[in-house]
């Protein structure tokens, strides 16, 4: 794989919702195979980023390139998945009526076309799910219904879904929301494993996550990129903190 | 040996069941027979409405409408057979002295056949095309399904002189088939065990459906469409395709009620019906093909039953049925059974993705207590 080539390219992409501007002439790109970390405060632009890469929200102005080809403007949703671009979306979102199994064979199937969901899985379908299960930790558990699963195990299983579609770029919004320490090491770990195989885009609120594993870290504020960098070298960068702790300096003044 | 037990087990309550219905009319009488094969017909309707709401998740208000377009198509045809090359005795009394344009083609029983499948098809798919792909979901469907069937509803009954007004069109009583009367036994008897023999080609058909990979994904899309979207799939095709066949089974049904009803008008088709046909699947159990036939079955027999016994207050039964299975069984009686099935941890060969190729293993599985409902 051709590391230097870029997976994403956002150039000038700005969305106002009823004025308010969520994303700012915002430019923002990845190379092919990395695992790149997105913070920012509320309200920086960090899941209508997400949005507009996969096509739910158009944008008012820029460009959007995918893989050095695909412009994502002009691609409805799911043919952008077919190109390979993934979500996992905050909350957890699986077939709750359907089994983990059934889970991920209703996402192993998505090239396939219509006439072929009439028809036995293929044996290379099968033997992805099967490696898919192992990765995520849920062998076990395949033939239980995804709507009684823990919130971590959903967590699990939204991200199998999308790791067994093998997509280029993976994005997921908040994958650690509500998991307990235990579970949110396990999913960095799973992150970094996915690392070795796609290029992922992880936006994360929970500092010390980040901080244990993103290597690269991009830092939104107000629709734009304020900074990016190694994890120490943003930490320290006056302005992210200006940005984080500015409020509470304010707070802290007030109270002296 | 482990074969036919396992070939039977699947297929034995099947066979069982359509053989006793091919049976009935060796002891039914020709009423009951004829009270049957109408029920039967219900029951394909109510396949189509589980497919698209128990397994799709959308409520559609509308199978009537589809019934009725099904069932005046082949009406057509009857009424030009039975009026013997003059036209049709409403017309006349409208004033009209020639055979209207689109009345003509249906002089073929293969036209108007294809015409009564095809023709609510098509409509359930370009209006399907154009309500799903700007994303109308749940209630909002259910209102415009609805809207439509009433709209055309009132339209037939507006349409004199074309379709019979308010009395629909009747006296078909005199149409021959193979020279053969349409009241006569054997061509009653004929129709009702055509009638048996398409409900289990649906029912086959759908359980095939349901079964495939296309189940679960009807499934997934009825758990969550943005998923199913954001999974690859384009949600508007899935969903043209399964609201297009559910409205073909409620035209195959329609052609099947009037030869054996011998009528058909727009109180059959309206609002009222489309709601009636809700209650069966809801009754019956949704998501589960025999649950549909069942409450299709169960409901019109008690509501022969209870209008034959007390014709003032039977609405009030079948409202309160309704509520009441909302509120006690909302799986329905057969989701109700199963539940309760599962209490006592039955045995069951599950089909683990571990073991393909490997001999079964047999795992013990409670879905009472997936549904979380051991309490219930």
């Amino acid at each position: 794989m051709n590391s230097t080539a870029t997976i994403l390219d956002v150039k000038n992409v700005s969305v106002s919702f009823a004025g308010f501007k969520a994303l700012n002439a915002l430019n923002f790109s990845m190379a092919q195979g990395e695992l790149r970390f997105v913070i920012g405060p509320n309200g920086a632009g960090k899941t209508t980023l997400l949005d507009v890469v996969t096509g739910k929200t158009r944008p008012q102005q820029g460009t959007i390139t995918f893989n050095g080809a695909v412009n994502v403007l002009r691609t409805t949703e799911h043919k952008l998945v077919q190109k390979g671009i993934e979500r996992k979306f905050q909350t957890p979102t699986v077939f709750g009526s359907l089994t983990v199994y059934e889970n991920l064979e209703a996402a192993v199937s998505f090239d396939a076309g219509v006439i072929k969901l009439f028809t036995r899985l293929p044996a290379a379908g099968e033997e992805k799910i099967q490696t898919t299960l192992k990765l995520i930790g849920l062998q076990e558990r395949a033939d239980v219904r995804a709507g009684t699963l823990a919130h971590g195990e959903k967590q699990w299983l939204e991200i199998g879904m999308l790791l067994v579609q093998e997509p280029k770029l993976l994005l997921l919004d908040e994958p650690v929301a509500g998991m307990t320490r235990r579970e949110r090491n396990r999913t960095g770990e799973l992150l970094q494993e996915i690392a070795q195989r796609c290029s992922v885009l992880v936006v994360e609120h929970d500092m010390e996550f980040v901080r244990n594993f993103a290597t690269t870290v991009s830092v939104l504020h107000m629709g734009q990129l304020l900074c990016q960098g190694p994890v120490q070298q943003v930490q320290s960068d006056p302005r992210v903190i200006e940005v984080y702790l500015g409020r509470k300096r304010d707070r802290d003044k007030l109270a002296a | 040996m482990k074969q036919i037990f396992k070939f039977l087990r699947r297929w034995g309550p099947f066979l069982v069941v359509t053989a006793i219905f091919l049976l009935a009319p060796a002891f039914l009488s020709s009423f009951r027979l004829n009270q049957l094969g109408k029920f039967l017909t219900y029951a394909i309707i109510a396949v189509g409405l589980d497919l698209i709401w128990g397994y799709g998740g959308m409520l559609s208000l509308g199978q009537g409408l589809f019934f009725g377009l099904g069932a005046y198509g082949f009406a057509m045809y009857l009424k030009l057979q039975a009026s013997g090359g003059k036209i049709p005795d409403f017309m006349f009394w409208s004033g009209l002295t020639q055979l209207p344009w689109f009345w003509v083609p249906f002089s073929s029983a293969i036209f108007a056949i294809c015409a009564a499948l095809l023709i609510p098809m098509l409509l359930a798919a370009v209006l399907g095309y154009f309500i799903f792909r700007s994303r109308v979901q749940g209630v909002y469907f259910s209102i415009i399904t609805q809207a439509l069937t009433l709209l055309t509803s009132i339209w037939f009954i507006g349409q004199q002189a074309y379709s019979g007004g308010t009395n629909g069109i009747t006296d078909l009583g005199s149409a021959k088939l193979f020279g053969k009367a349409l009241l006569s036994p054997t061509m009653q008897t004929a129709f009702y065990i055509t009638t048996v023999l398409c409900l289990a080609g649906v029912y086959l058909l759908s359980r095939w459906l349901t079964e495939a990979r296309f189940g679960r994904l009807l499934i997934a899309l009825r758990d969550n469409e943005d998923r199913v979207r954001f999974l690859g799939y384009d949600p508007v095709m899935l969903k043209v395709m399964i609201f297009a066949f559910s409205a073909g089974l409620a035209a195959l049904a329609g052609i099947l009620f009037v030869p054996q009803v011998g009528i058909i008008s727009p109180s059959s088709m309206g609002v009222v019906p489309s709601i009636e046909m809700v209650i069966w699947v809801a009754v019956g159990g949704r998501g589960t093909l025999v649950g549909a036939i069942l409450g299709a079955l169960l409901v019109s027999y008690g509501r022969s039953y209870l209008s034959e016994s007390y014709p003032n207050v039977w609405q009030f039964f079948l409202g309160s049925l309704f509520v009441g299975s909302v509120i006690l069984f909302p799986q329905g009686i057969l989701g109700f059974l199963k539940a309760q099935a599962g209490k006592f941890r039955l045995p069951v060969i599950v089909r683990t993705p571990s073991n393909v190729g490997v001999p079964e293993t047999v795992a013990t599985v409670t879905p009472a207590g997936v549904n979380g409902g051991s309490s219930a």
